[in-house]
């Protein structure tokens, strides 16, 4: 936010309504006239993407929950009354229980974005810290929410992973009864989850008013990731970003929709459509796909206890990442070593991923090892030589440089012809 | 463009590796052609009426369908039957209901309104009528099973738009009774079925040629019965699946339509800043904005 505010009230109520509470002109600074750098790629429009699948989970939850009932005798036939029932209940199911898969999916690229530019870098590191907080509450909202149809692998799903904290010496055992209500997942246990699952999106809601505040005090960073200089630099968020984010929302609706109408269960386990059985164990035990890099390296390591430490450390690494890359060059453009171990690393997280969906057996439990080893080993050892050794490519002087060489955009075949 | 090619190439490198990890043994179910597949995918209603047929007349016995209600059957994207057809079966129904004004539970004949009535008062009753094993219930039978293909199947049935695991695995388990192999020791009260997990099965083959009258001609084979059943419940699974692929293509197109004209709105705004500098300066909107240092 740059200085005060540029809005003038164009009636008379608006200008009494801005001498009190100045709320227009908040909108106007924030998403009118904010000025975001003009070099922006596709890859930004994520943030968008993800406030709107926010909004759309809570919107879609909220009137589930008109229909649901959290008990361990009823939920399960709750869900299929609302998928048989309920007008048009399917499609608020699909949409939800999808929309969590798409969520994630546009989470992983808006971060894996955030590493390839650097955005993590000085001055955004506070930002960078938020994102990590909302991304650990997405992963709490999800696992709670999959419990919550108390089918088969929501039941068991809820028992591996609450069993994590009974690796805690001492008093394991003591926080899992705890955790659970009882002496087993059951009723409480479902109870506790679905007033957690309810309460913790508004949480994300909260910290992304954070997220977005953090970025509009340092701004934008860029394909360049350098600071935008000047008016020449940067345009305001509307009409561009406005414009641009409304196409890329759109593109990824079509995306969402495919799943949803047409492959409505694809991102699900069959497992789930039996409900909950205690006597009975499913031959495997598998977590939802957005946490199968990191059930990956649970697995890796034989000791259970080093095990969890190894997945919370996995994820909680990521907050150190601002200092644990500290090259002044922040868009991988201008580095291309980092680029190359950049693109090593999402082919390690697609493997470990791959990995987490395998049983733990063979080949695959070696594999996952090795994988885990690079996983750590990237943000611990890569980065930091990384950014002490890399030669990097010279930066362009200004973003708008970067973008046009002598009046013309780069990519463009050849100079616009002048007018006689 | 070169972030897109390197995804692809990632996914191509995994893809590559994996299949010799991943091979797995066993027999799977054949692929079938279902009527229900692909994003046009409608049931075949007469199809729907011989599995409802095959279900009433084998699997009832013993097999559930407790998500299922009478009036079910006659609403859209069924089996297609009328009202009064719905009613008739109904009423060959006994229903328990009930406590009456004396305080008695009493037996009725079904109405649209109620579920399809339990073959056994509880799961203890059905397990000790079968063996000790227990009938599944079979409204979401076909959703809830599946069988793995292995390897990076997965990524085309994306494309594809393979989702018949389910309705192929229910239709091979129903044919898939053969004799036990001579090294294999079959458990007291279980029957060999090479598509089944383990392959030792509580359930004795329960369809055979002949077995169930079809009035529209249809062959009356095991191979028929088990495809018809087998629609039957993916219809008992999905029931509003007609809707949602029909609505599907409807949100799939004004959503094409709108990324097109979205598309072409942000080339005409954006046109300036790509191309001219200079001609920026002038369109902008006052901003006290003077940029960082």
């Amino acid at each position: 936010m740059s200085g005060h505010s540029t809005y003038q009230p164009q009636n008379a109520f608006m200008r009494w309504m801005e001498a009190r509470l100045p709320i227009a002109g908040l909108v106007h600074s924030s998403f009118i006239a904010y000025p975001t750098p003009r070099n922006l790629n596709y890859w930004w429009t994520f943030g968008g993407i993800l406030s709107f699948m926010l909004a759309a989970q809570i919107v879609t939850g909220i009137i589930l929950v008109m229909h649901y009932t959290p008990h361990e005798l009823m939920a399960f036939n709750s869900v299929e009354h609302i998928m048989r029932d309920v007008n048009y209940g399917w499609l608020l199911r699909y949409l939800h229980s999808n929309g969590a898969s798409m969520f994630f999916i546009a989470v992983y690229i808006h971060m894996f974005r955030g590493m390839y530019y650097g955005s993590y870098k000085a001055p955004r590191e506070v930002l960078w810290i938020l994102g990590v907080i909302i991304y650990l509450l997405m992963m709490a909202t999800g696992f709670l929410g999959y419990t919550l149809p108390w089918g088969q692998m929501s039941f068991w799903g809820a028992t591996v992973i609450t069993n994590f904290f009974s690796a805690i010496p001492w008093i394991g055992e003591t926080v899992v009864t705890w955790l659970w209500g009882g002496y087993a997942v059951g009723n409480p246990t479902l109870q506790r989850f679905f007033s957690l699952h309810y309460l913790l999106p508004f949480v994300i809601a909260g910290v992304v008013v954070l997220h977005v505040w953090a970025l509009h005090v340092v701004g934008q960073n860029n394909p360049a990731g350098i600071e935008p200089k000047g008016d020449k630099d940067t345009v305001p968020f509307t009409p561009y970003a406005t414009i641009k984010d409304g196409f890329g929302m759109v593109c990824f609706m079509l995306f969402f929709a495919y799943f949803v109408f047409y492959l409505p269960n694809y991102l699900g386990h069959a497992d789930n459509y039996i409900p909950a059985n205690p006597a009975v164990t499913p031959a495997h035990i598998v977590p939802e796909w957005y946490y199968l890099p990191f059930y990956a390296i649970l697995r890796a390591i034989p000791n259970k206890l080093l095990g969890v430490v190894a997945l919370f450390a996995s994820i909680g690494i990521l907050v150190f990442l601002p200092w644990l890359d500290s090259s002044k060059v922040r868009s991988a453009r201008y580095r291309p070593l980092f680029r190359q171990f950049f693109w090593i690393f999402v082919a390690v997280c697609l493997g470990l991923g791959y990995l987490g969906a395998k049983p733990a057996e063979g080949g695959y439990v070696v594999a996952s090892q090795i994988l885990t080893f690079y996983y750590f080993a990237h943000f611990l050892i890569i980065l930091p030589l990384l950014s002490r050794f890399e030669k990097t490519k010279p930066l362009p002087n200004s973003i708008a440089e970067s973008v046009l060489k002598d009046g013309v955009p780069i990519g463009a075949s050849a100079p616009a012809p002048k007018k006689a | 463009m070169m972030m897109q090619r390197s995804i692809l190439a990632a996914a191509l490198m995994l893809g590559m590796a994996a299949p010799a990890i991943a091979a797995e043994g066993g027999e799977l179910p054949p692929k079938q052609s279902w009527s229900f597949s692909g994003p046009l995918g409608k049931f075949d209603r007469a199809q729907l009426q011989r599995g409802f047929k095959v279900y009433r007349e084998v699997c009832q016995s013993c097999h559930s369908l407790s998500l299922v209600s009478f009036r079910n059957l006659a609403e859209p994207g069924g089996p297609g039957f009328t009202v009064p057809q719905a009613t008739a079966v109904a009423a060959e129904y006994k229903v328990q209901d009930g406590p009456n004004d004396a305080g008695e539970m009493f037996e009725r004949p079904g109405r649209l309104a109620d579920r399809f009535p339990k073959p056994f008062p509880n799961d203890n009753a059905a397990r000790a009528a079968n063996g000790g094993a227990l009938p599944p219930d079979l409204s979401l039978i076909t959703k809830a099973r599946t069988y793995e293909r292995g390897g990076f199947w997965f990524l085309a049935d994306l494309v594809t738009q393979y989702q018949e695991q389910g309705p192929d695995y229910i239709d091979a388990l129903l044919q898939g009774y053969t004799e036990a192999p001579k090294d294999f020791t079959l458990p007291e009260g279980t029957h060999y079925n090479k598509y089944f997990p383990g392959h030792a099965i509580g359930m004795p083959a329960p369809l055979s040629d002949g077995q169930v009258t079809y009035d529209d001609g249809s062959p009356q084979t095991v191979a028929q019965y088990a495809k018809d059943v087998t629609a039957f419940l993916m219809w008992t699974a999905e029931p509003h699946m007609e809707a949602r692929k029909r609505l599907g293509l409807q949100v799939m197109l004004f959503l094409l339509v709108f990324a097109v004209l979205l598309y072409f709105t942000k080339k005409k705004v954006w046109h300036a800043v790509k191309h001219d500098p200079e001609l920026l300066e002038g369109q902008r909107p006052p901003t006290e904005y003077k940029g960082r240092t």
